[in-house]
């Protein structure tokens, strides 16, 4: 497979070699790192899974109530009862490092120091309804932000996974067979050419031989 | 200090308020678009968009897919479940894995 131009020198040979253990040893490496990240991954995805069909379905519900409550009281009276959010959510973003994939951990905090403090509004003007509405989509936001990191961090980890599972099979599938055949290619041209030299010799032997001794006008 | 915003139509989204998350309900697939590279840059961690609008702005999504913030991530709105959200988790592992090995008999 010798199709670039390889001059068979043996200093070539020796950076080859060289080149050929560098890739076996990051072959190995990167191999080592895609089977760690596949196993962590598998298990986020299960997770990441598990949590979007529970968010899924608690929004589902918390939107069944939120139009039940609509229907029971009149748009006026709903969006001024919403109008003025008390609680307010910040979020602290981290990073954590799994495998040299940076995933961000999400940490919130509350304005107000009660995080069930979410009623914005007086319960003399609104049907109860609204109330089994706000909390029903409360529950489920701790939820919701656990798989914002989750899923985050699975895009994240899917996207590093299938970078280095290209480079395992570049190394594996390329760059090694190919620093073989050099290797091959210049040692049996190197061998050759030794051959050849002393083949070249042993005849310029018997011809000075011939000359000094006249060996074939004797018999 | 981030944020968190949902965006979406109106009807989908309005809960969200009382919870103290910042709410830009939006009915256009242009101010949308145009809404979510102004949040992205503007300090939200976590956008919560609903499927329905994530269809139409899928170009836009792609490219924040590989920051660590914002996480961009869907959620039904009130027509319903368009099973969005679980194709997306089903693409992560098809990308790392080759195949859907874990969700493909569901």
């Amino acid at each position: 497979m010798a199709s670039k131009q390889i001059t068979p020198t043996r200093m070539e040979l020796t950076k080859t070699k060289r080149k050929l253990v560098t890739a076996r040893r990051g072959h190995k490496l990167l191999k080592d790192k895609r089977d760690e990240l596949m196993r962590q991954f598998l298990e986020l995805v299960k997770e990441n899974m598990a949590l979007r069909q529970k968010v899924e379905a608690g929004i589902l519900s918390a939107n069944k109530n939120f139009v039940i409550a609509k229907a029971g009281m009149d748009e006026a009276t709903l969006n001024t009862a919403l109008m003025t959010p008390k609680q307010e959510v910040g979020l602290e973003v981290g990073e954590k490092n799994v495998m040299s994939v940076n995933i961000p951990v999400f940490e919130t905090k509350t304005r107000t120091a009660d995080a069930n403090d979410i009623y914005s509004y007086g319960f003399a003007f609104t049907s109860s309804d609204l109330d089994g509405a706000v909390k029903s989509l409360a529950d489920i936001l701790p939820d919701m932000l656990k798989l914002a990191e989750t899923e985050k961090a699975c895009q994240l980890m899917a996207a590093e996974i299938e970078k280095t599972r290209r480079r395992v099979n570049a190394l594996e599938h390329v760059t090694i067979p190919e620093a073989q055949a050099t290797i091959k290619y210049i040692t049996m041209k190197l061998d050759e050419n030794e051959r050849s030299s002393q083949i070249r010799l042993m005849k310029v032997k018997d011809m000075m031989l011939e000359e000094a001794h006249h060996y074939s006008e004797r018999d | 200090m981030y944020k968190i915003a949902v965006l979406g139509d109106y009807d989908s989204i309005y809960g969200f308020a009382t919870l103290g998350l910042d709410t830009f309900p939006v009915s256009t697939r242009e101010e949308a678009a145009e809404k979510l590279a102004r949040l992205a840059s503007g300090g939200y961690g976590i956008i919560y968009i609903t499927e329905a609008l994530a269809a139409e702005l899928k170009h836009e999504i792609g490219k924040y897919q590989e920051q660590i913030t914002p996480a961009i991530i869907q959620i039904p709105g009130i027509a319903g479940n368009t099973g969005a959200g679980i194709a997306g988790v089903k693409k992560s592992v098809e990308v790392a894995v080759g195949s859907d090995i874990l969700f493909s008999q569901e």
